[in-house]
């Protein structure tokens, strides 16, 4: 059955060249400042709360944990973790573990950009999706979205707003891949620079931690990055092949990212 | 002999005599089986029609409610009088977005004063052109926020004529009435299915006036999620289609 899917799809793509966005995040150069959760709610039309510090209850598509060696003073270390969607490809018979359990179709794996969609009007709320994510990065709308007044004028008009009821997450910045397809479109090519197509927090990480585009384009940075000896991925062990590739030199944090049981990297708050 | 007789007993007795009366009459005659066959199939008949005079006549308005445009505008006439065709009001912007209508600037170009006699432009010039005020048109194409649509890759990339989806607005002579859903305030054009291929109203079909003064159908008008999801799914495959037109 998926055999044929995926015949079906290379059959009526057979022209079409397929593309595989993803990111290495450079956990040594993170200060934990946060400017990605920032610009990611800016850009994506995350409403807020009062107290936004409030975790249980505060929405966010990318989110930055913070983890501790755990050793007392002068030994102790910390690192922070960006963590937007992971966008996992699957792999022989593991799968995206969201779309595989969606009743709904509301979630999807491209095999054009390998960018896991999530379609707001065909979610209908069951949350399936987010007890099947290892890596929490959906969350679901308890509530409408409101805004400070004046602050709807401000809204993104290229993202929709979620409204109560549905679950949602990072999209990998979808609509700027569709904005530069249309400058691209509008000059005649299909094929996209490296900096036409950035998500926002790539672009507001002061530390340039953050780096995005085409895995398996050459020409792209990530493509090096995501082959240096100190990358690693969340849960690799799971079998999910996120393509959210973290790079950090020091051992306890790789250790800690890939959760084998150790003495280090137990400890995981919330920054 | 005493049928007829029984029959008029029965009329001058009251209504539940009356009813009694027909179905004794009806059993009566040389063909006895014609009459109770007819009755299911008169039942059938009447629910068939009530129902579906409910379903196209009769709900349909109280669904729909419907406005006309501020202004009658004649594509016609401006088609005649521009060099690029469509693409000289409705143009792409350098970044590959599309300009959509035109804004009141593009107009008074050429209507600072009146070009002609028509009342409409006169209006026109008199309400918005003078107050510089900005044409609030009712968009029939207009799609709900979750949609994301690009002109460039249809009409750059895919080379699609603007008629395949417009219809053959360029060439009519008046704005045809908007409507809308009353509940989700969504255009009529956007939503729905053309149950049956009766392409007769404006929502599926655009009118135009042939000459003799009548209307004809000549191309559809086709902005309906169905009409996307028709024309990619016979164009791209059906795969991963949700996530190409919503966001």
């Amino acid at each position: 059955m998926k055999e044929a899917h995926h015949e079906a799809h290379e059959h009526h793509g057979a022209h079409k060249k397929t593309y595989k966005y993803g990111m290495v995040v450079d956990l040594d150069k993170c200060t934990g400042c946060g400017a990605c959760m920032v610009a990611c709610m800016a850009e994506n039309n995350l409403p807020f709360r009062k107290d936004n510090s409030d975790r249980m209850r505060s929405q966010l598509w990318m989110r930055v944990y913070k983890i501790s060696n755990g050793r007392p003073f002068p030994d102790t270390d910390i690192c922070y973790i960006p963590r937007p969607c992971q966008h996992c490809e699957g792999s022989g018979h593991h799968h995206t573990p969201c779309v595989s359990v969606c009743p709904a179709t509301a979630t999807d794996y491209s095999h054009e950009t390998g960018i896991v969609s999530q379609v707001y009007t065909r979610c209908f709320g069951c949350r399936y999706c987010m007890a099947a994510c290892p890596y929490h990065v959906r969350v679901f709308n308890w509530w409408d979205p409101t805004w400070p007044k004046g602050m709807k004028k401000y809204l993104n008009p290229d993202v929709s707003v979620r409204m109560r009821g549905v679950v949602e997450k990072c999209s990998f910045c979808y609509h700027r891949y569709q904005r530069a397809k249309n400058k691209a479109y509008a000059e005649g090519r299909r094929e996209l620079h490296e900096d036409e197509y950035q998500t926002a927090c790539t672009q507001a990480c002061p530390a340039g931690a953050i780096t995005f585009g085409d895995l398996k384009n050459p020409e792209h940075k990530v493509h090096e990055l995501k082959k240096s000896p100190y990358a690693f991925r969340l849960l690799e062990k799971l079998g999910t092949n996120p393509k959210v590739y973290y790079v950090s030199t020091r051992d306890w944090v790789r250790k800690a990212g890939e959760a084998y049981a150790g003495e280090e990297g137990k400890s995981v708050t919330h920054a | 002999m005493s049928t007829i007789e029984e029959k008029e007993q029965a009329v001058s007795q009251d209504e539940q005599a009356a009813e009694h009366a027909t179905v004794e009459a009806t059993r009566e005659p040389k063909k006895p089986g014609t009459w109770r066959f007819l009755i299911p199939l008169a039942a059938f008949a009447l629910g068939f029609v009530s129902h579906f005079s409910l379903g196209w006549v009769i709900l349909p308005p109280i669904l729909y409610a419907e406005k006309q445009q501020p202004i009658d505008f004649s594509h016609k006439i401006h088609q005649e009088a521009v060099d690029e065709g469509c693409e000289s009001c409705h143009y792409f912007r350098e970044d590959g977005s599309f300009s959509g209508i035109p804004k009141l600037e593009n107009c008074a170009e050429c209507h600072e004063e009146p070009m002609g006699e028509d009342p409409e432009e006169a209006k026109f010039i008199k309400e918005y052109v003078e107050p510089g005020k900005e044409i609030p048109w009712l968009i029939y194409g207009r799609q709900p926020q979750c949609v994301f649509f690009s002109h460039a890759a249809h009409v750059k990339m895919g080379e699609l004529e603007c008629i395949i989806c417009h219809g053959p607005i360029g060439d009519s002579d008046h704005v045809r009435p908007y409507q809308y859903n009353r509940l989700t305030k969504y255009s009529r054009d956007i939503w729905g299915w053309n149950i049956a291929g009766l392409a007769k109203n404006g929502w599926d079909y655009l009118k135009q006036a042939d000459d003799s003064g009548g209307t004809k159908i000549e191309h559809p008008a086709r902005m309906k999620m169905d009409d996307c999801a028709e024309c990619h799914m016979e164009k791209r495959g059906v795969h991963e289609a949700c996530f190409v037109c919503h966001k």
